[in-house]
């Protein structure tokens, strides 16, 4: 009998775990998106190299992730990248969690989150891309960026003491 | 398929083939049950006083001080519920303590009764994990009748000075008004270390059959004579009426049994702990890696680490995936999502908290096995490191 099957995840989410792809710190990004927080222990970092087309259209040529968290984040991340890679913005902006869940196989109920994350450092990335090179960025994308930023904030209230002792302990390192 | 190794005995131990053999008649031929008068039920009776007769020998107190329970969890709740009802009815206003780094069968009890208005304390342990006698002295107030304090810590294994505040209550209970209720949750140290309620100095002792080689669903609580106590539980009024519920014969009669087999393995404990010692010299030869809990006042069969640059769930899943078990106090892992509650209370920062692992060893552990996952731990930290951004 397979042990596997005694686990919570799917076998794609195993095999990403196993062997996750594109991963790494990326040379010279033009976008990146960082996500979550070390307090809730989870944190996701996606780099972007975009490019254009012959036809003129902007794509994702190069990505990759570094993430702390839970197998179903690491797992996230990685198809992530895979489905991302080589789409323009434009499709990659369209691309949601329920995408990433359906690629992996499904998720645990309690593991959602963690492909919100995904979703939510891609969607990071091509903001600061279209920012930093003072492109229209479309409203929608505009507005989960403020979402997201004021989550971040609330974050750090909620766990204000924790944080303080993170930063605490930093300055000793 | 990779080898099988477990490496998380403070989950549960497997029921030792000898405990097994001793339990099967009882659900087979002598089925019957202790309440009935003929000779079926006989047997079985015969069967829980001798089980009974084993558990007070080890603790060395007399055998109608045992309760036979469904689980630790039980005796706890009976332990924290029993007393504080019966002296809410002689109406004392009770205010009761314990730590913050108790098993959730004693915290979660401890904030329900706060919830229906009782005064609960909850001390903090010093940063090594121990529970200070000087901050059991600080916590004590006139109405004070219970202090529920664990003998050593299923996470971090570290052990608490019992005898030292035993000794110390029995002392002011000389000259208070009130008397103080000392209450231990054993459950870990069963296998360990000495368990004499006598010298400990205890009026009631948790202890639970699957963390000694016996079977689940069965545990046990000490109760000196003469501790006011009421049931949780009504019914028929077995286990002198504290603990109604027909009994679980096999199930008893294997906790007598793991009870008996733990003394004759009591030489097999430097064995285990020098294993212990060996994982803990080589992990912690993994770049930013720390010990979590005293390294000296440890049950030998506990190590808890923090790696940082890895989450605690991952590690675990990525060792189970080579075949190794063991447990973890990150928050992803948990169904809260939130990290172990003893980890935060004895001062990591939520990092080190997250990447936090639990290897306990056992009677069935062995050095190959032991030296398989120092050989497998530092690949896969390595891996995980190269994914994570710190
Ligand atoms: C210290 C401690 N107390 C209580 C329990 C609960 O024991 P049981 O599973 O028998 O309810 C455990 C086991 O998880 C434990 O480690
Ligand atoms: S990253 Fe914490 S639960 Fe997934």
């Amino acid at each position: 009998m397979n042990k596997r099957q005694f686990t919570l995840y799917s076998k794609k989410v195993l095999e990403h775990f196993r062997h996750p792809k594109n991963y790494g710190k990326m040379e010279k990004p033009n976008g990146v998106g960082k996500v979550g927080n070390i307090v809730c222990g989870d944190v996701m970092y996606l780099y972007i190299k975009v490019s254009k087309k012959r036809n003129g259209k902007e794509y994702i040529k190069d990505i990759k992730f570094q993430t702390y968290g839970c197998l179903a984040a690491i797992a996230s991340s990685s198809i992530l990248t895979e489905l991302v890679k080589g789409k323009t913005l434009e499709e990659a902006i369209k691309i949601d969690r329920s995408q990433i869940v359906k690629k992996l196989g499904g998720l645990p109920p309690i593991k959602m989150h963690c492909s919100v994350l995904a979703s939510d450092a891609l969607l990071e990335a091509i903001y600061d891309y279209l920012n930093k090179h003072k492109k229209p960025i479309p409203k929608f994308l505009n507005e989960r960026h403020k979402q997201i930023e004021k989550e971040k904030k609330e974050i750090k209230k909620r766990y204000k003491k924790w944080t303080k002792l993170e930063e605490k302990l930093k300055e000793k390192e | 398929m990779p080898k099988q190794i477990y490496l998380d005995y403070a989950a549960t131990t497997p029921t030792d083939p000898e405990v097994l053999k001793t339990m099967m008649p009882y659900f087979k031929k002598e089925f019957g049950n202790p309440s009935s008068l003929h000779r079926f039920g006989q047997i079985a009776l015969v069967a829980i006083d001798e089980a009974r007769r084993k558990v007070a020998k080890f603790l060395n107190c007399q055998e109608d001080e045992i309760v036979f329970t469904g689980s630790a969890t039980e005796a706890n709740n009976l332990a924290i519920f029993g007393v504080t009802k019966a002296l809410k009815k002689k109406g004392i206003k009770p205010h009761i303590i314990t730590s913050k780094i108790e098993h959730h069968a004693v915290l979660h009890p401890f904030e329900e009764s706060e919830k229906q208005g009782i005064e609960v304390s909850f001390i903090a342990p010093n940063k090594e994990g121990i529970i200070k006698l000087e901050s059991v002295k600080k916590a004590i107030k006139e109405n004070t009748v219970f202090v529920s304090l664990m003998y050593a810590n299923n996470e971090i294994g570290t052990i608490q000075p019992i005898e030292e505040i035993g000794q110390f209550l029995a002392k002011i209970n000389k000259e208070r008004k009130q008397r103080i209720y000392f209450h231990t949750d054993a459950v870990q140290a069963i296998n360990y270390l000495d368990c004499n309620i006598k010298e400990l100095g205890v009026d009631l002792l948790t202890l639970s059959a699957h963390k000694i080689y016996g079977p689940k669903g069965v545990g046990a609580l000490f109760i000196k004579k003469g501790t006011p106590i009421k049931p949780i539980i009504y019914g028929g009024g077995h286990e002198f009426g504290l603990r109604s519920g027909t009994e679980n014969v096999a199930g008893i009669v294997g906790l007598g049994k793991a009870i008996e087999l733990g003394e004759k393995y009591k030489n097999d404990i430097e064995r285990i702990k020098k294993l212990r010692d060996k994982i803990i010299e080589k992990v912690l030869k993994i770049p930013n890696t720390r010990l979590n809990g005293l390294k000296e006042k440890r049950l030998p069969n506990n190590v808890n680490i923090s790696i940082s640059g890895v989450e605690g769930e991952s590690l675990m899943i990525a060792l189970d995936q080579q075949g190794i078990a063991v447990s973890t106090g990150s928050a992803c892992s948990s169904r809260e999502l939130k990290p172990s509650h003893v980890l935060l209370a004895i001062g990591l920062s939520p990092k080190e908290a997250h990447g936090s692992l639990r290897i306990t060893l056992g009677r069935f552990t062995t050095e190959e096995e032991v030296d398989y996952f120092l050989k497998v731990l530092p690949n896969v930290v390595k891996r995980l490191r190269e994914i994570s951004p710190f």
